[in-house]
């Protein structure tokens, strides 16, 4: 993975430092609330419900073991000995003290990590395929083009105070695990017909609370351009977006005042000025920043292990695991694990100091001491053998992160809600319990076969509610907490936003109308049909059917 | 009255800034709105010690045809979190060419002047109930970074190992 060479270090360090006189002038009364707020926010600090919590980034979903065993020593020393995986790739602390915050960055500058615009209006942490390098689909690895941009969008100084916050996402596959169609900007590495790569550019995508699938705006960027493109986009939205409201402020909102049509020819007459300018790309550094992603030390293996289906063909639980949260990787004998973070009674993404000090032994033991964070809030070992899945799979069930549920039902996508969240309408840690409680049956989620279910507690959309193929959204009802179901969602290079089916339930009946909407899948479906393609073939009335008949 | 920064160091300013554009102007050089000069740019050229304030709306192309006549150019910050005057600044000295005094106005605080130097201001009027010795320091906040900006090129072009020393249009073609 990518190591800081001596110049990062030294703007780390001095970032710290800078931050560092921020907290303590803020504390001598020099500075304000209003004035510190968006200092702290693009430090990764927010001001929470009943604490503060401190937002750490990961970049491009990347961490090394070294790194996570940090966050489970910042999680003992200054929080309450766990953090939480949010789906941006993030790791968030919900305790830590203000006056701690400068201590803890200066911990995390010791593991080359850092908390640097992890919010705030400004370029938030690039994030990536939690496959990338590893994937058999992938056009190019877009690993070295995330720390190309990552640097890029570090301290920008024309880009500090945006009218709102700006999200990228990066990938080199065909199929979009880095959900790019619902980003700010969404940037696929792609061939020409001549073989050269290049970028696909999307602009203008988000969830939040008015969901956008995003819009090309150039179907191929010469790869040495990209930053002067990124500059062009970034300017255009500097200047033009919406400063007077902050729910339209966001680059999807101009984008479509303007039309895609004409947001790109902005774009493009922007670029024309910077194109071929100092900050074009040499080939040379990507090819530097690349050799920071080296393929590990990976043996000559074949693959379909015979040990591995052996093992399969005589454990059950094994075998249900590996079809669910064991993928193909591009070198045979080789497999990518998902380690779930998604255990019934646990919250979605939430993962103690010790596991991430058990977690880090076994990365070492078995993936090349490195892993991944991916935005459905889980952990990726990208390089175990298949001769090691059986001894990493009982490693794995003794810690609780072996759920086989990967794709399922139970897999759900959940923000903090209104247990931590200041923001939020209502709580979302728990209705999530409850459905993993109600369907708690491995044999019926198997059954049910692939299922993205997603909630977020207020229509900021962290959750992603819009993308899920059954999305639940908190909403406040006259100041008790009530939930909004939608249907049809997807991500990916099919993306798209669900459906509300009808009036909000409350929250003792989630679990309930989730059934119900299974029950209306399992009458309808055809072999093989997923539940969000079933949804796509009728359209929600059957589900809106069965679900109100029952409630009304 | 604000404190003027200039080139690292508190400097005297002889310029009176007008605010209102109806206002009548006072005599010695001034700092008068766009709209001022847009009206009146011939004679305003003319005194020689006028200069013009762009509101963060105002597009900087409007002084394309005077870069080479005005002594100062203010861009004005509402508020600090207000960034658009970033790019006023850049498109001023990377595409309009002005090369006389930048000046940032507003909202000027300690936190913002290291970028805003880089985006091409060479003069901070800092925030008067601000105190000047410490916002000094906040220029020195970062000795570098990895951007194109008015100042620098990319770090990756000036890395000591100089994988990137190609000439630009090579790198194009």
């Amino acid at each position: 993975m990518y190591r800081y060479d001596a110049f990062d270090v030294r703007i780390v360090q001095e970032r710290v430092a800078q931050y560092r006189g921020q907290v303590r002038r803020f504390l001598a009364g020099e500075l304000t609330e209003d004035e510190f707020r968006p200092l702290r926010l693009q430090n990764g600090l927010y001001i929470q419900k009943y604490a503060p919590m401190l937002r750490i980034a990961v970049p491009y979903g990347l961490l090394s073991t070294t790194q996570l065993r940090k966050l489970a020593c910042i999680g003992r020393k200054y929080d309450r000995s766990y953090g939480h995986f949010t789906t941006r790739q993030n790791l968030q602390f919900n305790w830590p003290k203000l006056e701690d915050t400068p201590d803890i960055l200066a911990e995390l500058a010791s593991v080359e990590m850092h908390a640097i615009q992890t919010s705030g209006n400004c370029i938030r942490n690039i994030t990536s395929d939690h496959f990338a390098g590893v994937a058999r689909d992938e056009t190019d690895d877009p690993r070295p083009w995330c720390e190309l941009v990552r640097q890029w969008s570090s301290f920008h100084p024309e880009f500090a105070y945006l009218p709102r916050k700006f999200k990228i996402a990066i990938t080199g596959a065909t199929n979009d695990r880095a959900a790019v169609l619902v980003h700010d900007i969404g940037l696929q590495l792609v061939s020409d017909a001549d073989g050269a790569l290049g970028f696909r550019v999307i602009v203008g995508g988000g969830l939040g609370r008015t969901p956008i699938v995003g819009h090309v705006i150039r179907d191929f960027l010469p790869r040495v351009e990209i930053l002067n493109y990124l500059d062009a986009i970034l300017r255009v939205y500097n200047r033009y977006g919406r400063r007077d409201n902050k729910y339209k402020a966001r680059i999807k909102i101009l984008v479509k005042e303007r039309t895609p049509a004409v947001f790109a020819q902005d774009v493009e007459a922007e670029w024309a000025h910077l194109r071929g300018g100092p900050a074009t790309v040499p080939d040379e550094e990507i090819a530097r920043l690349a050799a920071h992603f080296p393929a590990p030390a990976y043996e000559s293996l074949r693959d379909d292990d015979p040990r591995y289906t052996g093992e399969r063909a005589d454990n059950r639980a094994f075998a249900n695991w590996a079809q669910r949260n064991v993928h193909a990787h591009k070198v045979p004998g080789y497999a990518i694990v998902t380690l779930s973070l998604k255990k019934t009674g646990v919250p979605p993404g939430d993962l103690s100091s010790d596991q991430m000090d058990a977690v880090a032994d076994l990365a070492d033991a078995y993936s090349f001491g490195e892993l991944r964070v991916s935005h459905e809030q889980n952990l990726i070992f990208s390089d175990v053998r298949q001769a090691d899945l059986f001894a990493l799979w009982t490693e794995l069930k003794s810690l609780g992160l072996a759920t086989p549920n990967i794709g399922l039902l139970t897999n759900i996508v959940c923000c903090p809600g209104g247990d931590f969240c200041s923001l939020a309408n209502a709580k979302s840690i728990p209705i999530a319990e409850a459905i993993q409680r109600r369907f708690d049956d491995l044999d019926y989620l198997h059954d049910i076969g692939e299922l993205d279910l997603n909630i977020s507690g207020c229509m900021n959309a962290c959750g992603h509610h819009h993308v899920g193929h059954i999305g639940i959204l908190g909403v406040d009802k006259s100041g008790a907490e009530w939930y909004q179901v939608s249907i049809g969602g997807s991500q990916g290079q099919a993306a798209a936003l669900g459906k509300v089916i009808g009036p909000s339930f409350a929250a003792q009946e989630m679990p309930d109308v989730v059934a119900r909407l299974i029950d209306a899948y399992l009458a309808h479906r055809h072999e093989d049909e997923r539940f969000v393609d079933t949804v796509h073939r009728l359209g929600i009335e059957p589900f809106k059917e069965r679900v109100y008949a029952a409630t009304h | 009255m604000p404190q003027l920064i200039k080139r690292g160091a508190l400097a005297v300013d002889p310029f009176t800034l007008v605010r209102d554009a109806a206002a009548e102007l006072p005599s010695g050089p001034v700092i008068v709105p766009l709209a001022v000069w847009i009206a009146q740019r011939e004679t305003l050229a003319a005194r020689g010690d006028v200069g013009v304030w762009l509101t963060p709306a105002d597009d900087p192309s409007a002084l394309a045809a005077d870069v080479g006549r005005l002594p100062v150019v203010a861009v004005d910050f509402p508020q600090f979190t207000d960034g658009r005057g970033y790019s006023s600044a850049r498109l001023l000295r990377e595409r309009y060419g002005y090369a006389g005094e930048l000046r940032a106005i507003g909202d000027i605080q300690r936190d913002q002047l290291a970028y805003l130097a880089q985006c091409g201001f060479d003069a901070l009027a800092l925030r008067d109930d601000k105190n000047a010795a410490d916002a000094l320091a906040g220029l020195a906040d970062f000795t570098d970074g990895y951007q194109l900006t008015h100042l620098r090129t990319p770090w990756f072009r000036r890395r000591p190992d100089g994988v990137a020393a190609r000439p630009l249009r090579a790198v194009v073609e």
